[in-house]
């Protein structure tokens, strides 16, 4: 009888399956983003190489010695002890972060938008006390500008209600909004020193909020060619909330990975960050899977720095507050192994 | 890789302002540094390799260092080393009246 491996889903718990059955997850997985995105599928040695990770029973697994990738940090620190200041201290000086990000607790430019003076002093602090880059980011969000709190129409409301071009043309007003709040506030954070920005999980209210995103970037690249600008996605596969929407000549409803990095080089971002959603009912393995063969083609093709998002729900990770680092550990030597990727 | 302990900042400057590949910084920094690529995450070799070239160390309990470089004094530092702006840097300086 095959030994039964201690293991994890994708909501974080524990489940006992024997090394046989997590290769049968990682066939799936892979089978998976295959059927659903038309990718290439992973080989035989990949496949093998994603069982030995997922049926090892060690607490932590690492990548080779010199094979090491560079961390990025959206939101460094807890914001709770001390000043955020002291948490980007802390990331530099005691987890040895290889840059650090200033951030509002209200995670989106709308937001920060209000308090920006506030936050410029505190990215002139952090800079004045800090070595590594500091980066600052918040979230494009296009959602915070519908009514009742917002200017625009509110376009979830008016699709069920079938007034179609009504949803879309508020959505389209909404990017307008959102990309000068983006850019004013970017503009801001270089005026108090920013290394660069991060449009974290871009994409999250569909095709229209990346398209601010990308607008954004192409407007502060063009004034800033040497600032840092990362473009952090919500997901592998662009919601269509819009459908009509391009970027370029390209439409973005529907935009898979290596789709996605070509749109974020154009727009001129040096980092592009992939998320690929968590399955909570399949197994981290069956996840890492499906997620090193829906970006390898984006991190083959990719001409910038792809740094893969391994927080909360994404990329192998389990959608738990806390993750387990063993499941961090797996899915991050995962990527790092078949994807020859440049940072997490 | 490390950030300070190693050259991690270092790399990420590099992939941050020049959109640059993890080969491709890796390359760079080892080559402006002296030294392999295999070092750059090494935190035995870089912490001499940082205060050789003054790239700011961490300061610990046991080891402080008020006669090297540090934070904005580093930044400069590694603006000129690696050859890439550092906007803080360049903000400081024209706010001192140095350039």
């Amino acid at each position: 009888m095959e030994e039964r491996i201690p293991t994890r889903l994708g909501d974080g718990s524990y489940a006992e399956l024997t090394r046989s059955e997590i290769r049968a997850d990682v066939e799936a997985g892979n089978e998976a983003a295959v059927r659903r995105a038309k990718v290439a599928p992973l080989d035989e040695a990949e496949i093998d190489h994603l069982t030995d990770i997922y049926a090892s029973p060690s607490r932590f697994t690492a990548v080779d010695i010199g094979r090491e990738v560079v961390l990025s940090y959206d939101g460094c620190g807890s914001q709770c002890i001390g000043t955020r200041v002291n948490d980007l201290q802390s990331y530099e000086q005691m987890l040895g972060a290889d840059l650090v990000e200033l951030w509002h607790m209200d995670y989106c430019y709308k937001a920060v938008r209000t308090v920006l003076p506030h936050e410029q002093g505190a990215m002139k602090a952090a800079q004045a006390v800090l070595t590594a880059p500091v980066q600052y980011g918040a979230m494009p969000d296009l959602g915070r500008y519908t009514r009742p709190n917002g200017p625009c129409p509110n376009w979830s409301e008016l699709m069920p209600l079938g007034r179609i071009d009504e949803a879309r043309a508020a959505q389209e007003e909404a990017v307008e909004h959102l990309v000068r709040d983006i850019v004013l506030v970017c503009q801001g954070m270089a005026a108090a020193g920013a290394d660069g920005f991060d449009f974290d999980t871009s994409g999250a209210a569909g095709d229209a909020d990346l398209l601010a995103a990308l607008t954004a970037a192409e407007t502060l690249r063009a004034e800033f060619p040497d600032l840092g600008i990362e473009i952090g996605m919500a997901s592998e596969c662009t919601l269509g909330m819009h459908g009509q929407l391009e970027y370029r000549g390209t439409r973005l409803a529907g935009m898979w990975p290596h789709d996605q990095v070509k749109a974020a080089a154009q727009a001129g971002a040096h980092i592009w960050g992939p998320a690929v959603n968590i399955n909570t009912g399949k197994t981290c393995a069956w996840n890492a899977a499906r997620t090193v063969a829906l970006l390898r083609r984006a991190c083959e093709e990719a001409e910038i720095a792809v740094h893969p998002n391994v927080g909360m729900g994404v990329c192998g990770v389990p959608m738990t507050l806390r993750a387990p680092v063993d499941a961090v550990c797996r899915a991050s030597r995962a990527l790092v192994d078949l994807l020859r990727i440049d940072g997490l | 890789m490390g950030g300070m302990r190693t050259a991690g900042d270092l790399v990420a400057r590099m992939q941050m302002a020049r959109g640059m590949r993890l080969d491709a910084a890796k390359k760079h920094v080892a080559g402006r540094l002296g030294v392999s690529e295999r070092d750059l995450a090494d935190p035995t070799v870089m912490w001499e390799v940082r205060a050789e070239f003054g790239l700011g160390r961490f300061d610990d309990q046991d080891t402080t260092f008020p006669g090297e470089a540090a934070a904005m004094a580093a930044k400069f530092r590694i603006s000129e080393v690696l050859d890439v702006p550092i906007n803080s840097a360049e903000q400081f300086a024209r706010q001192a009246g140095l350039r």
